[in-house]
């Protein structure tokens, strides 16, 4: 089959591999119909996400066709049409069962080297190192799917592909980022980012019943998409200074909440800002840029919620922890737990609540993955969410 | 020692065979003694009683063996003192050689006698100094492990899982297979990377249902190795936690090169994963494999994973 691989930093192939075989009994074998380039994909294509091995299968967005069970797989029969969430979890530890499939015990076969680094080892994703599996991801005609009666959802016939694959990532991490803040009526909510999560954690909120969101980026293609879908204030801040102009729109308060939809890859305004935690990045001294992460500290309302769902690999420096502390901060954060937000979401799509897929800009053949990879990496042709076709 | 060592391996909490070198001890006491205190009669019945210099040479044996006697009788490096008396024997057996050259009729057959008894208990000494080295060493070589898990399943689970000792390799990377023999004796086999095999014969030495298993190695074993998994309720009720604890004494030359290659580098790393994978099999059903790692958890595996993308045919 054709699969899109990590052939080193900055480069990505369409090569020939092996079709998948069931491995697992509780695996199912997938034909993919759509996939996506998610945000997080540019993590591994910059090279800042470790244990990446040349030839390695990106793709942890999408959706398809079932075309085979392993044994124990009761709930799904080849046709069914799925969504499959990106972390993979088993079902039955006690992570799981409490709801936090991204931090499943048992399905992350390469835990001894996530545990050297954080500690303990989270779940396992599709494509996203071997540091979080080794397993192959979805940007490819085929995938196996481990522990298949318990992660993909069957997709009615009238919700689209189109629709339906943002329930693999970035609506359900969107959604937790904006339920992580815990809305109560008449609150600002303050969203870093207008990719896709960070524009569906905006449309989450107003889901949630906020009372006005604020989004902050530097690309007016994108803030123009928060205006016009979400009904959205914007901030660019390239143009203007953020902590002062939420303390103007919040008469002096800070958002209720934050959500840090940026993670690890951030940009700064100011050249010498951004220039202090890119170098040492690329010294390898520092993982992270969290510049957003930063300023959403000093912005947020004293006793407020920093929520984060940008990814983070790392280590960060110059952490306002005296602020975090002096004014009774709270932080939420995790990779989403997608399994218990696809069914209610998927509803909610189905109710016409919402349409996730405003974000999708570029729908393009499976074989333009390269180029796919190349113009979000680059923002260019206004682009937002890259599909990619199968 | 631990108390937990005394009870699996008590071959390697005792590692000294005491009684040997303890006798040999007695032995210099009464030989130094001997000399000492009647060197007259100790010279005529060795047969050295015409040379002037056996009634300085006596004395000066006995001093030597008082100290053998005082370093063996404390216990301390057993093993030095036991070659200290290999070392006194072969002075001993060269002064006799040329008393015997000197000497004829009744004298020259005390010296021969004489000589005759001091070359078999330079064999014993011999004997007691390679054993007590050996185990010393042994002792040194011992590995102590204490890894645990919380899995989420009951105690009950989980001890009849392990307890079946034939479910042990679908958990422990190392292990080729285990076969009971009968409710308390199994035989097992251990592999390595390179084709190295360990074989050994186990037995349970104390089986406490829903609670422990007890085994170690049936004695005679070249890899003397014991264990005890204890399965513990979980505090808040969540599953059981199981807390393994591991001694193995691997020899030294090829075969302990061989047994160190099977663990690995990281022993505990490896005893670590096959926790894992036994937690993986109680809650999951089986060992959960990647594109990545095809063969589970493994620390091996994951210092040199295969890109994620599907196996060839040929390694399915």
């Amino acid at each position: 089959m054709k699969a899109t691989a990590w052939m080193g930093a900055d480069s990505v192939k369409v090569i020939d591999v092996p079709d998948p075989k069931i491995m697992n009994s509780r695996d199912a074998i997938v034909r993919i119909s759509t996939t996506a380039i998610c945000g997080s994909d540019l993590h591994l294509y910059h090279g800042y996400i470790p244990a990446m091995r040349k030839g390695d299968i990106l793709g942890h967005e999408f959706m398809g066709e079932v075309v085979e069970v392993g044994p124990q797989v009761r709930n799904l029969a080849p046709g069914d049409r799925v969504v499959v969430p990106f972390p993979i979890a088993c079902g039955h530890c006690s992570s799981c069962q409490r709801g936090l499939y991204s931090v499943c015990e048992n399905s992350n076969p390469n835990a001894g080297i996530a545990e050297k680094i954080m500690g303990h080892s989270p779940a396992g994703i599709f494509g996203y190192s071997h540091l979080l599996g080794g397993y192959a991801g979805g940007q490819a005609e085929y995938a196996r799917v481990p522990f298949a009666d318990v992660g993909p959802v069957k997709v009615p016939d009238e919700i689209s592909d189109d629709q339906a694959v943002m329930l693999a990532d970035v609506f359900p991490t969107g959604y937790m980022g904006a339920e992580m803040c815990d809305i109560k009526p008449g609150q600002v909510i303050a969203v870093w980012g207008a990719g896709p999560v960070g524009l569906l954690a905006a449309a989450s909120a107003r889901l949630l019943g906020a009372e006005r969101v604020i989004v902050i980026d530097r690309f007016p293609y994108r803030l123009r998409l928060a205006e016009e879908h979400i009904d959205a204030e914007t901030i660019n801040y390239e143009e203007t200074d953020v902590l002062d102009a939420l303390n103007e729109m919040t008469a002096g308060r800070g958002p209720d909440a934050c959500i840090d939809a940026v993670g690890m890859e951030g940009h700064h305004a100011n050249a010498a800002m951004y220039a202090y935690d890119r170098a040492k990045q690329a010294a390898r001294v520092e993982t992270e840029r969290p510049f957003a992460l930063r300023q959403a500290i000093l912005a947020c309302r004293s006793g407020g919620v920093v929520s984060v769902v940008g990814a983070y690999g790392g280590f960060v420096d110059k952490f306002p922890m005296g602020a975090f502390m002096n004014r009774s901060l709270v932080m939420r954060t995790g990779q989403c737990h997608v399994q218990r937000y696809t069914r209610p979401l998927l509803e909610r799509i189905q109710r016409g609540e919402i349409d996730p897929s405003f974000i999708v800009s570029h729908r393009m053949p499976l074989r333009d993955a390269p180029k796919g990879y190349k113009i979000f990496q680059k923002k260019q042709d206004d682009c937002t969410k890259v599909l990619l076709k199968v | 020692m631990s108390r937990v060592d005394t009870v699996l391996l008590p071959e390697l909490d005792r590692p000294v065979p005491a009684t040997l070198p303890s006798a040999l001890g007695l032995l210099s006491l009464a030989l130094g003694v001997g000399a000492l205190v009647a060197p007259g009669p100790v010279a005529r019945l060795t047969g050295v009683d015409d040379s002037p210099a056996a009634r300085s040479v006596l004395p000066a044996i006995g001093l030597r063996e008082l100290g053998s006697a005082a370093g063996l009788l404390s216990g301390r490096r057993p093993a030095s003192w036991a070659w200290s008396r290999v070392a006194g024997d072969a002075m001993d057996l060269t002064v006799l050689g040329r008393a015997l050259a000197d000497r004829s009729g009744e004298r020259r057959r005390r010296v021969a006698l004489t000589t005759l008894a001091i070359a078999g208990i330079t064999a014993v000494d011999v004997l007691a100094a390679v054993r007590v080295g050996r185990a010393g060493r042994a002792r040194a070589r011992l590995i102590r492990m204490q890894i645990a898990v919380t899995v989420n399943r009951s105690p009950a689970e989980a001890y009849r899982f392990w307890r079946d000792m034939e479910n042990l390799p679908r958990f422990m990377a190392h292990l080729e297979s285990v076969r009971a023999d009968d409710l308390r004796r199994s035989h097992w086999i251990a592999s390595g990377p390179a084709g190295h095999r360990v074989e050994w014969d186990a037995e349970i030495i104390d089986d406490q249902p829903n609670k422990s298993i007890t085994w170690r190695s049936l004695p005679g074993t070249r890899v003397p190795n014991a264990g005890r998994v204890r399965f513990v309720p979980a505090p808040g009720d969540r599953g059981t936690e199981v807390r393994v604890e591991l001694r193995y004494a691997p020899p030294a030359g090829a075969l302990g090169r061989a047994v160190a290659k099977l663990f690995g580098e990281e022993p505990e790393q490896q005893v670590r994963d096959d926790l894992r994978r036994f937690k993986q099999v109680l809650e999951t059903g089986e060992v959960v494999r990647s594109e990545g790692s095809p063969n589970g958890i493994s620390v091996r595996q994951q210092a040199m994973q295969r890109p994620a993308q599907p196996l060839p045919a040929s390694r399915r």
